[in-house]
């Protein structure tokens, strides 16, 4: 059988200094470094160098019906493939072959319009995913019955709840139906059941016979879709088959401790950009945990182009992506914090629940809450506990307990 | 391969349509030749407009966006595109028609000037939308592909709607003067697609440059006054001193501008100056289009 994707020596090269000194606004262009991988800058002994390669010399096959994950730490060069397979940006050398019609799904509610209605946003969004409008007309109440959001198609989906926005953005993008599609890790967006209904819809389309691709940091989601993983390090392929083994490979691997939590953080706003970030005192990506500390203290301090509301939120999830427990004072509180513009600095105390010896990754999200994410960094930090010597840990995976909402509180510094 | 359709309930009850779409049937046979081949670029790169018709329905989309949006929450809302080139005419006409004493070439000045402001304010609006319109589509052209000349495409097409209003407005205008209709109004069509033709080579070329560098932002509605000046919108040629005549001769608007004016107003039309005018803006949209085509591939990158 032929392969329906053939990369061949794909390389794709960053040109930083240039873009420091060409672009006007050097603010946005820090942010989008933000997302580059400076691991690989480390790597080379830390000097500054005019270029980075996110890809260097990946090389593989995919088949057709193949459901293939895409797993690699922060940086490592997933997004800038997956970007490159579906040409928003362009190979620096190599090439690729693709013998199908491409979707991709990069975000969920690309082309949105919060002005527009749920109805005319369908459109909008389904036109610009490279649906024909023969083909959303006959898809739309299907749509709709999946977003669940009937009684609220003809209202301005500025009205909406978070999940609500979240639920009708996933459903347009699940009725793609290219034959090779690309997905960036937009599973990991709306509640617990919403999610559950997407995984089901996603293996759906896997068993459909379409050619899949999925960046994830969820390994459960890789090892429940993905019958094969490719495992991206610093821009080189580590490793192409069984998907097991690869989600082997990168538990086992080292990938914390030399790499600046700042440098996790992903802006999905301009308006907002972080500039540093500490966890316990740490600034660096692996934090241990002593016996005698009950508390994560998180500062993250940022930079806003405008007056914004923001709050903190945490994740705490196994090695394997799995989500433990949340913290989310701006919820709890009802709304966030009123920044304005300019430098901000956001300190929060969360109230741990005793831990069993092992690494949890913790991943940190500045969002308005309920209405926009500003930055994530997921995961931001590799916690090592040691565990209490008398105490059984409390905190079990999402799926055995429901949620485990964690206390504590998040404060604005002065200054 | 699967041979059977999978129309099965799948775990979380829903399904696939019964009957699936020719597109995804497609999905079973695969292409002989790469539907799609990506590869370094080289310096210039062709069009590629079998592509953008391919796309055509996502300008649709994108145009009524623009549109839509634009006044949505207005109260007056659609009722702007009427205001403003009509309060622009009376502002002219009292300043330059009244206290100035701007000559018209015999036409009275309210209508002298509105058969210029109605194509210069839609080349205003469409280049002025259209040169930001990339740097607003930021999260669309990182994140999604399709031909990127459909974004100050799109701007430029939605100008025109506003453009059809303010026409209606001229037709009252014609009436209530009591013009009539002379054979020149053929040429209008052609007129209004030469004007499309320049202000979306001007467009795309300020998108693009607009991208790379911020500064057209502030430079261009400064440029564009210029432009206003050196064009016959509120003056007719003739009044223009012999030494500054060639001014208006390398502008390209200066022949459509007139135009128009010949077109509607039954005038003699200039057309050697119209000639050129076209000659320009179908080289300009040429050099435009490639130089788009060729910076596109950085945008994603840089903006």
């Amino acid at each position: 059988m032929k392969p329906i994707i053939q990369v061949r020596e794909l390389s794709k090269r960053y040109r930083i200094g240039a873009h420091r000194a060409r672009y006007g606004s050097l603010r946005e262009s820090l942010t989008e470094w933000g997302r580059q991988p400076y691991p690989v800058l480390l790597k080379r002994g830390g000097q500054e160098r005019p270029t980075i390669w996110a890809l260097k010399n990946v090389t593989f096959d995919v088949m057709p019906g193949e459901v293939v994950g895409i797993i690699g730490r922060n940086g490592a060069g997933k997004s800038t493939l997956l970007k490159v397979l579906s040409r928003i940006t362009e190979p620096t050398e190599g090439e690729v072959d693709l013998f199908g019609r491409v979707g991709s799904l990069l975000e969920v509610g690309t082309g949105f319009h919060a002005e527009l209605t749920g109805r005319e946003n369908i459109f909008l969004n389904g036109a610009v995913l490279g649906m024909k409008r023969a083909e959303i007309d006959r898809k739309f109440d299907d749509i709709v019955a999946f977003a669940e959001i009937e009684k609220f198609l003809d209202t301005p989906v500025k009205h909406y709840s978070s999940g609500m926005y979240v639920r009708l953005a996933f459903a347009v993008a699940a009725h793609l139906e290219p034959e090779i599609l690309l997905v960036d890790e937009v599973l990991a967006v709306g509640d617990a059941e919403f999610q559950k209904k997407c995984l089901g819809k996603m293996g759906d389309i896997a068993r459909g016979g379409r050619t899949v691709l999925i960046v994830s940091h969820n390994m459960g989601v890789v090892r429940t879709l993905c019958s094969r993983a490719v495992v991206l390090d610093a821009g080189e392929l580590l490793h192409d088959g069984d998907a097991e083994e690869a989600i082997r490979l990168y538990s086992e691997r080292p990938k914390s401790g030399t790499t600046p939590i700042v440098a996790h953080f992903r802006s999905h706003e301009h308006a907002i950009r972080v500039t540093s970030c500490e966890v316990n005192g740490s600034a660096s990506d692996l934090v241990h945990l002593g016996p005698e500390d009950h508390e994560i203290k998180i500062r993250l301090s940022g930079v806003t182009s405008r007056g914004v509301t923001a709050d903190l939120e945490a994740r705490l999830s196994d090695e394997l992506g799995s989500t433990l427990a949340y913290f989310s004072p701006g919820h709890v509180r009802g709304s966030g914090h009123r920044l304005a513009e300019g430098p901000f600095t956001i300190a929060a105390g969360i109230r741990l629940p005793r831990l069993n010896e092992g690494r949890f990754n913790l991943s940190i999200r500045l969002t308005h809450p309920s209405i926009t994410i500003w930055a994530t960094a997921e995961p931001a930090v590799l916690l090592v506990a040691d565990g209490e010597p008398f105490a059984t840990g409390q905190v079990l995976p999402m799926k055995q307990v429901g949620w485990t909402l964690l206390g504590g509180h998040s404060e604005v510094e002065a200054g | 391969m699967p041979e059977e359709m999978p129309t099965g309930e799948s775990p979380t009850g829903n399904s696939f349509p019964a009957q699936l779409p020719e597109t995804a049937l497609s999905a079973f046979s695969l292409a002989d030749q790469p539907v799609v081949k990506i590869r370094p670029s080289r310096r210039w790169v062709a069009l590629d407009l079998k592509e953008l018709w391919a796309y055509r329905e996502l300008l649709y989309f994108l145009t009524w966006r623009d549109v839509k949006v634009r006044y949505k929450q207005a109260v007056l809302g659609i009722a702007w595109a009427v205001i403003q080139p009509l309060a622009t005419m009376l502002i002219f006409t009292v300043f330059f028609g009244k206290l100035a004493k701007v000559p018209s070439d015999g036409i009275p000045y309210p209508i002298f000037s509105y058969a210029a402001l109605l194509p210069w304010m839609f080349f205003l609006n469409a280049v002025t939308s259209s040169s930001n319109s990339l740097v607003g589509s930021a999260n669309l052209i990182t994140k999604v592909y399709f031909p990127r000349l459909i974004i100050p495409g799109a701007a430029v097409v939605a100008a025109l709607v506003d453009f059809s209003i303010a026409f209606v407005v001229f037709v009252g205008l014609f009436a209530y003067y009591g013009y009539s209709l002379t054979w020149g109004v053929v040429l209008f069509p052609v007129l209004v697609v030469l004007t499309v033709l320049l202000a979306l080579g001007v467009g795309l070329w300020t998108s693009a440059l607009n991208v790379k560098y911020r500064d057209v932002r502030y430079a261009l509605p400064f440029l564009l006054q210029l432009w206003m000046f050196a064009t016959p919108v509120i003056y007719p040629s003739s009044l223009m001193p012999e030494r500054w005549r060639w001014v208006l001769a390398v502008n390209p608007l200066t022949g459509i501008i007139e135009g128009y004016r010949a077109s509607l107003l039954g005038r003699p039309v200039m057309w050697g100056a119209l000639g050129y005018s076209a000659a320009i803006a179908i080289l300009f949209l040429l050099y435009a289009a490639f130089y788009f085509r060729r910076t596109e591939r950085q945008f994603s990158d840089i903006v």
